[in-house]
């Protein structure tokens, strides 16, 4: 484990940089988290983290497919918001776990 | 009169069938089995048709041979489930009441989701070895092909049997070795994972192999299309790999039936307590197998696990007890490798495969994230525990929930 300090607070993140209480996340801290990926968050960004955060919340599995029926991006809108690995980066982000594929 | 409904005669549905008329009274309650097909198949042995291993008599029997005496069966698709009213309409308007509805209908492989899969190569230069009819005619294929590059792609998560292309993998190298055209195949496996498999340990034992066997990995390749033209699969990020033979994992969907009844999420799978199996919205509905959400692997040795599950609570369900049993994700795969080995992994919600020993009362013990000849003979030898033992809901020599007994965290 490990601790940052974004927009003025320290978390707990794993080694990896994942939050390990998503309720310390503000979306002030995305934008910080965003920066050192390289990104700069716009609305649509947001809204996607919005999105992730409230599904995660219910206690449902993430899947790409699922942000591509959200309403609010197609999967290809996706991974140009996030670019890569677009679930794993918009996970850390939004300050929830790593999405880990339960096979 | 009582009345079970048990929609799916697959391998959970027909253990669940099995179990309860074994413990309900027969003047009591009236068991009903509902599906559209008459034929099982042993699908885990879908693997070895395309390489001559198995064929089409190896995995078909009738469904009829599995279910007890004393449970009713109708094969018939169902139009609707109306879950608020506990009843359901069948395709000819006949409506069936229920007290308990057991959801067990299944996962199935879904091509028409993925844009030109189903175009002028399918089953020409693409085809899937999770269906009878692609097994088969990849084995007419491969009789006749003389090498090029092979490429094993996943479609999306999850999907059914998670190490299947994985040993597809293994046991092509071994086939094309055998046929002497081993060099002139280029073996690529293209996931939308970020490794081999999902869990670390794993991932790095079945990496190894892959690197030992010259199978190239191509990591988070999440497939947007297929070009027909170029004979390229097609990501979302925009990669392009080209294949002269294309062997596929489709997107994985529950039944139509959950869509049509509203009762899924966006992969048609049933909201699922993943501990106790009751249905998230329905307390006389419960889920068992690749239907539900719950977070496995979809695979036969969870639908059987979890049945010793679900039976308890059933029970304590039908007496008006709380239901006390609890499942725990219990996954236990054989993996083949290739050239007559196996290993073999063992895991659930909390504890990922660990290396070690698995004890098993009279056959084992098998060795964990190791590969051996006896891990390949337990898995030769489950297709007829499969068909005589499991199927029937007699007793097993293994628990249903996970045991810590031989694996070994630090190894």
């Amino acid at each position: 484990m490990a601790s940052k300090t974004y927009a003025g607070k320290t978390v707990e993140v794993t080694d990896e940089g994942y939050f390990v209480n998503s309720s310390d996340w503000t979306v002030e801290m995305a934008h910080e988290i965003a920066k050192e990926e390289g990104l700069s968050l716009t609305d649509k960004h947001v809204a996607v983290l919005n999105f992730i955060r409230d599904k995660h919340a219910k206690g449902e599995v993430l899947t790409i497919r699922a942000i591509g029926k959200s309403g609010i991006v197609d999967i290809k809108g996706f991974y140009e918001l996030f670019p890569g690995s677009p679930l794993k980066l918009a996970s850390k982000i939004a300050g929830i776990p790593k999405p880990s594929s339960c096979v | 009169m009582k009345k079970i409904i048990i929609l799916g005669g697959g391998t959970a549905g027909t253990i669940m069938a099995n179990k309860l008329r074994k413990a309900l009274e027969r003047n009591e309650w009236k068991i009903t089995v509902i599906d559209k097909h008459r034929t099982h198949y042993y699908q885990p042995g879908f693997l070895f048709i395309p390489f001559g291993i198995y064929n089409r008599q190896d995995v078909v029997k009738p469904k009829m041979d599995f279910i007890p005496a004393g449970v009713e069966v109708l094969f018939t698709d169902v139009d609707c489930i109306h879950a608020d009213n506990s009843e359901l309409v069948l395709t000819d308007g006949t409506i069936m009441k229920y007290d308990i509805l057991i959801i067990a209908t299944g996962a199935q492989t879904r091509p028409d989701q993925i844009p030109g899969l189903t175009e002028k190569l399918w089953y020409k230069k693409i085809y899937d070895f999770y269906t009878i009819e692609g097994a088969l005619a990849l084995r007419e294929f491969l009789k006749k092909w003389e090498g090029g590059n092979l490429i094993i792609n996943i479609a999306d998560m999850p999907y059914k049997c998670p190490v299947a292309p994985l040993e597809f993998a293994f046991l092509a190298d071994e086939y094309f070795t055998k046929i002497g055209i081993r060099k002139k195949v280029n073996i690529k496996y293209v996931t939308p994972l970020s490794g081999a498999f999902t869990k670390p340990r794993a991932t790095r034992m079945l990496s190894d192999l892959l690197v030992e066997k010259n199978i190239e990995i191509i990591p988070d390749f999440y497939l947007e299309r297929v070009d027909n033209d170029k004979q390229t699969i097609v990501s979302y990020d925009g990669r392009e790999i080209p294949f002269d033979l294309l062997t596929i994992v489709p997107v994985n969907m529950g039944d139509e039936v959950i869509a049509r009844s509203g009762m899924g999420d966006d992969l048609n799978y049933v909201p699922t307590d993943k501990h106790t199996l009751q249905s998230k919205n329905f307390e006389n509905v419960f889920v068992i197998g690749d239907a539900s959400d719950i977070p496995t692997s979809k695979a036969g040795s969870v639908a059987h696990f979890s049945a010793e599950i679900l039976f308890e609570n059933l029970m304590s369900y039908i007496e008006g007890r709380p239901m006390l049993a609890k499942f725990d994700g219990h996954a236990n795969c054989y993996i083949e490798t290739g050239f007559g080995k196996g290993s073999l992994i063992d895991f659930n919600y909390d504890t990922e495969p660990l290396p070690g020993t698995f004890p098993l009362p009279g056959i084992g013990p098998f060795g964990l994230l190791k590969n051996t000849k006896t891990n390949h003979y337990g898995k030769i030898m489950f297709r007829w525990i499969y068909w005589h033992i499991l199927l029937k809901g007699k007793e097993m020599p293994i628990e249903p929930l996970m045991t810590m007994a031989g694996k070994c965290k630090k190894c």
